[in-house]
């Protein structure tokens, strides 16, 4: 925004906008962080805290539909205005998605924490922190109008991606030499594949801040690490890695590998 | 990408079908002072191309230099090249009343001579000694204004003048005024300007369906007629010929700073 | 937010709020309200400058509508008229007239005997009367020998008498009708055979030396020729100049240096175009004087500026859309101004046109110069006749003797008026057929 809009009211509402997304994405980190500090800390209270954390996300979310709807009414942006205020709102929904992908993953916390640990349970905040320094870096991106900085996380998802599928691996060879590990298994599994998701739509985040910055998409298609849709395990018979069923889970949860959400609070 | 797939169908289209007009370094001076620098155009057969740029930039003295309006100034001077299908329209073997003929024009305020409906439209085939007998003027009359979607509005008052029409049909009647000499290129100066929503949507709606037979130069002062109404934009500022593009491209992601500047009001 | 309004509510605090006290608005009004009375009284003021003078003139000029005869007992005796029976008209119109008409007055007046008294009694008839009794008895050949009663006019110090512009109680020697004559005129009124009839002499005649035979007939005629000469002229000149400098003209030095001298021509003094009239019209191109042609061209001189600067407006006013929308359609430019500017500016052109007409017709210098002041008695029946117009016929009766032509001045200067209001009523009438709305 190099210089100031005519209509000063329009610049205020723009400036705005960038601001909600910023206070935004501040939560989002922060409950990005705590359902991490929860899985690796074993606390029950932080995972509480996080859930109900994700309400006010929720509620931004909503401001920021409000706004881009009137701004797009009454101002008929156009050019980067109009690639601003669509970001926003893409970049609102996508931070919206992490926020509930991070409440799930404290939902699980809850459960997880009533088993005894599992070894492997270590690799969750490793892919988290991963996650929430891209997620960083991407809203820093957003701020500073960054396209090579959003690019950057754009290419880094690939290490998510990678790890994703070895943890994969790992759990499921857990799953296969102890049945009871079954239950804390599916749980770290479904966490895991909830933060390579955070880790998408952070990527989805760093295109939108492309395209906002340079109006035009990224070319290629950016190279999937995550092969776990291929992968099965060793014994046909045990257990299917594709389209996971609700069976160990203890809530009620809708996903798929590649768009999965869990509903909210139940 | 989607926006680009579609930008690439279009430019493949117009540049099948050729540029029906090309500016080459146009130049205009009104005596001493420079109004256009150096501007090259080309403007799509069956496109719609709209002027756009801030008050004085020159986009009106650009489009009468399509038709060579500006020759009814005397201290004004064009140097440059453009042509018409490939024709110097500023060759002095070309005759300019022809050229208005295939070159017509629609202008800001509606403009209809204080003569009947009819009379309105019959003069340009008169003139032009098109429709020698009744029977021929009364079809290019009717198919003039059905052309214009003003036929249904006016059958019945064929010979009452057509200043006591609402300024919406008066400007339509104008266009189907121009549309009854049935040139190759319609100009049209900010058509919509004198008009309310509703006769600047049928206006709108009007140009969209004339595109099929005509191609069409609009300048505007109304950055979303141009969204709506043209395929490609041209951005005009200080007589410059900023940046010219696909409409989409240029409202979406324009290239210079003053285009993007002037399209989100922010200019300086 | 806060360091954008901080200066300007100060700027608020600063903002004087308008007055709005009764007492200045009432200034105000005071102010419209005298301003709205001055105007009243400048269209007062110019509505009664017009009625003085319309009643000064009318009330002058009324009376020489009407003309006093005087009804004789004419003896028709053939031997005097026709005495061969022929019936020839000739014949009867080289009979002595003047003798019988006498004769048939100083019959009414056996007391009249002295040569001094009978010069009197014969002057009070007019010196037409034995042509309206010769005409009476060409008109009614059967009359002859017999005693007609013929109406014949009264001469104009009876007429002027009659009409009570001369005041029997003055001292004899003061008034130019004497003693005797009153007594004469009396008895023939007291007896019925005095009688005020429509002056149709005054429209029906040229110029004379006898007021009772002088009429504007001729002038009128002469203004008409004179004025066709001029529209002729100047109408078709002054719009194809106007036309020319104003739509096809460049801009230049040259254009500027002739719109400038035209409009000097405007002001230069009408005397002057009759002197330029004179050395080049009559002296150089030898035209004939006195005539309506020549009177028509100096006039057509004079109205030309009038024309080109009317004309020139009234194309001025035209919208400059219209012309470009017939460009835009490809007509060149002579089409867009002849099926366009020129019918919308017609009636412009055609108001112009009728106020230098009424200005050509109420032009006495120039034609002064021409010898267009000259006394002509016939009514001209051609563009080369020797004639007067209308305004020098006023300015001719206005300077001549005898009273009689004092209200004939008057009632001229109404024919004048009349005319003027004519031919302004014309310029209306084509304006409203001529106008159309854009």
């Amino acid at each position: 925004m190099a210089t100031e809009h005519i209509v000063k009211a329009y610049s205020d509402e723009l400036n705005a906008l960038e601001a909600l997304i910023a206070r935004m994405g501040g939560y989002v980190e922060s409950i990005v962080q705590e359902s991490m500090s929860a899985v690796s800390r074993r606390d029950t209270a932080l995972a509480g805290q996080a859930i109900e954390a994700d309400h006010r996300i929720d509620a931004i979310e909503h401001e920021v539909n409000e706004a881009v709807i009137r701004m797009l009414a009454l101002r008929q942006p156009m050019a980067l205005d109009l690639r601003a205020i669509i970001a926003a709102l893409k970049i609102s929904g996508d931070l919206e998605r992490i926020g509930d992908y991070a409440a799930n993953v404290a939902k699980r916390t809850l459960v997880l924490n009533e088993a005894p640990p599992i070894p492997s349970a270590a690799a969750i905040p490793r892919l988290g922190r991963l996650v929430s320094a891209n997620l960083k870096e991407v809203l820093d991106a957003y701020a500073e109008k960054d396209a090579d900085k959003a690019v950057d996380v754009w290419h880094r998802d690939e290490e998510i991606d990678a790890i994703y599928t070895s943890l994969f691996r790992e759990l499921l060879t857990y799953m296969m030499e102890d049945p009871r590990n079954i239950t804390a298994c599916t749980h770290l599994l479904f966490m895991a594949k909830n933060i390579e998701r955070m880790g998408d739509h952070a990527t989805n985040i760093a295109e939108v801040v492309y395209y906002m910055v340079h109006g035009k998409s990224l070319e290629n298609d950016r190279p999937k690490q995550d092969t776990t849709s291929g992968l099965v395990a060793e014994s046909p018979a045990e257990s299917p890695a594709e389209s996971p069923t609700e069976s160990g889970s203890v809530e009620p949860y809708n996903s798929g590998p590649d768009d999965s959400g869990p509903t909210p609070t139940s | 990408m989607v926006e680009n797939a579609i930008v690439d169908s279009d430019k493949n289209a117009s540049t099948n079908r050729g540029p029906k007009m090309i500016s080459e370094n146009t130049n205009v001076f009104y005596g001493d002072k420079q109004a256009l620098f150096d501007i090259n155009l080309e403007i799509g057969q069956n496109e719609v191309t709209a002027l756009i740029g801030p008050s004085g930039c020159g986009k009106s003295t650009f489009l009468r230099c399509l038709n060579r309006m500006n020759d009814v100034i005397d201290i004004c001077r064009v140097t440059g090249k453009i042509t018409l299908d490939g024709d110097d329209i500023y060759d002095p073997a070309l005759d300019v009343v022809q050229l208005r003929a295939r070159v017509g024009m629609v202008f800001q305020k509606p403009n209809p001579f204080p003569k009947s409906v009819y009379d309105n439209i019959a003069y340009g085939p008169r003139i032009h000694g098109v429709g020698n007998t009744k029977a021929e003027l009364d079809e290019i009359v009717q198919s003039s204004l059905e052309r214009a979607s003003l036929w249904n509005e006016v059958k019945d008052r064929l010979d009452e003048p057509g200043t006591g029409l609402s300024g919406g049909q008066q400007q339509r009647l104008c266009i189907a005024r121009a549309i009854a000499v049935n040139p190759e290129v319609i100009l049209m100066d900010e058509p919509c300007s004198a008009l309310d929503p509703i006769a600047t949507a049928k206006i709108e709606e009007l140009i969209d369906e004339l595109r099929m037979n005509f191609t069409i130069v609009i300048v505007t002062h109304s950055m979303q007629q141009a969204a709506r109404v043209s395929q490609r934009t041209a951005f005009f500022h200080l007589g410059e010929l900023v940046e010219v593009g696909d409409t989409a491209e240029i409202f979406t992601n324009p290239k210079d700073d003053r285009t993007q500047g002037y399209i989100t009001g922010r200019f300086g | 937010m806060t360091d954008m309004t901080t200066p300007k509510a100060e700027r608020a605090a600063t903002i004087r709020r308008p007055d709005l006290s009764a007492a200045r608005i009432n200034r105000r009004y005071g102010a419209e309200k005298r301003f709205r009375a001055y105007g009243l009284l400048a269209i007062g003021a110019a509505i009664a400058m017009l009625a003085i003078l319309l009643f000064s003139i009318v009330s002058k000029g009324y009376s020489a509508f009407v003309q006093t005869y005087v009804q004789l007992e004419v003896t028709l005796t053939e031997a005097e008229i026709d005495p061969d029976r022929t019936g020839d008209p000739e014949v009867i119109r080289n009979a002595n007239w003047r003798k019988i008409t006498f004769e048939s007055l100083r019959a009414e007046f056996p007391d009249v005997k002295s040569r001094s008294e009978t010069r009197q009694l014969f002057g009070m008839i007019s010196g037409n009367a034995p042509i309206a009794v010769r005409d009476y008895v060409l008109d009614n050949p059967d009359a002859i020998g017999t005693t007609a009663s013929i109406w014949v006019k009264v001469s104009d110090d009876i007429d002027t008498f009659n009409k009570g512009f001369i005041d029997r109680n003055l001292e004899e020697d003061d008034r130019r009708v004497k003693d005797n004559e009153i007594v004469w005129f009396d008895t023939l009124d007291g007896q019925g055979r005095v009688e005020a009839k429509f002056n149709t002499t005054l429209f029906t005649s040229g110029d004379s030396r006898e007021p009772e035979q002088a009429g504007v007939l001729g002038a009128v005629v002469g203004s008409l020729l004179t004025l066709i000469i001029t529209l002729v002229l100047s109408f078709p000149i002054g719009v194809m100049a106007a036309v020319y400098l104003e739509e096809f003209a460049p801009k230049n030095r040259l254009t500027d240096l002739i719109e400038v001298n035209i409009n000097n021509l405007a002001a230069v003094p009408s005397i002057v175009f009759g002197l330029l009239g004179l050395a080049v019209f009559l002296n150089f191109f030898g035209l004939p004087r006195s005539a309506p042609v020549v009177g028509g061209m100096v006039l057509a001189l004079m109205t030309l500026p009038t024309i080109i600067i009317a004309s020139r407006a009234a194309l001025k006013a035209v919208p400059p859309s219209i012309r470009e929308a017939a460009l835009g359609l490809g007509a060149s430019r002579l089409q867009a101004v002849t099926h366009h500017v020129l019918p919308l500016a017609m009636p412009g052109m055609l108001t112009g046109t009728i106020i230098g007409m009424a200005q050509a017709l109420g032009e006495t210098a120039p034609l002064l110069m021409i010898g267009m002041v000259a006394f002509i008695v016939d009514i001209p029946s051609g563009f080369t006749d020797p004639a007067t117009v209308l305004p020098v016929q006023i300015f001719l009766w206005a300077d001549a003797p005898q009273r009689a032509f004092v209200e004939r001045t008057s009632a001229a200067i109404m024919v004048l008026l009349t005319f003027l209001v004519c031919m302004n009523l014309l310029a209306v009438l084509l304006r409203k057929r001529f106008e159309r709305r854009w």
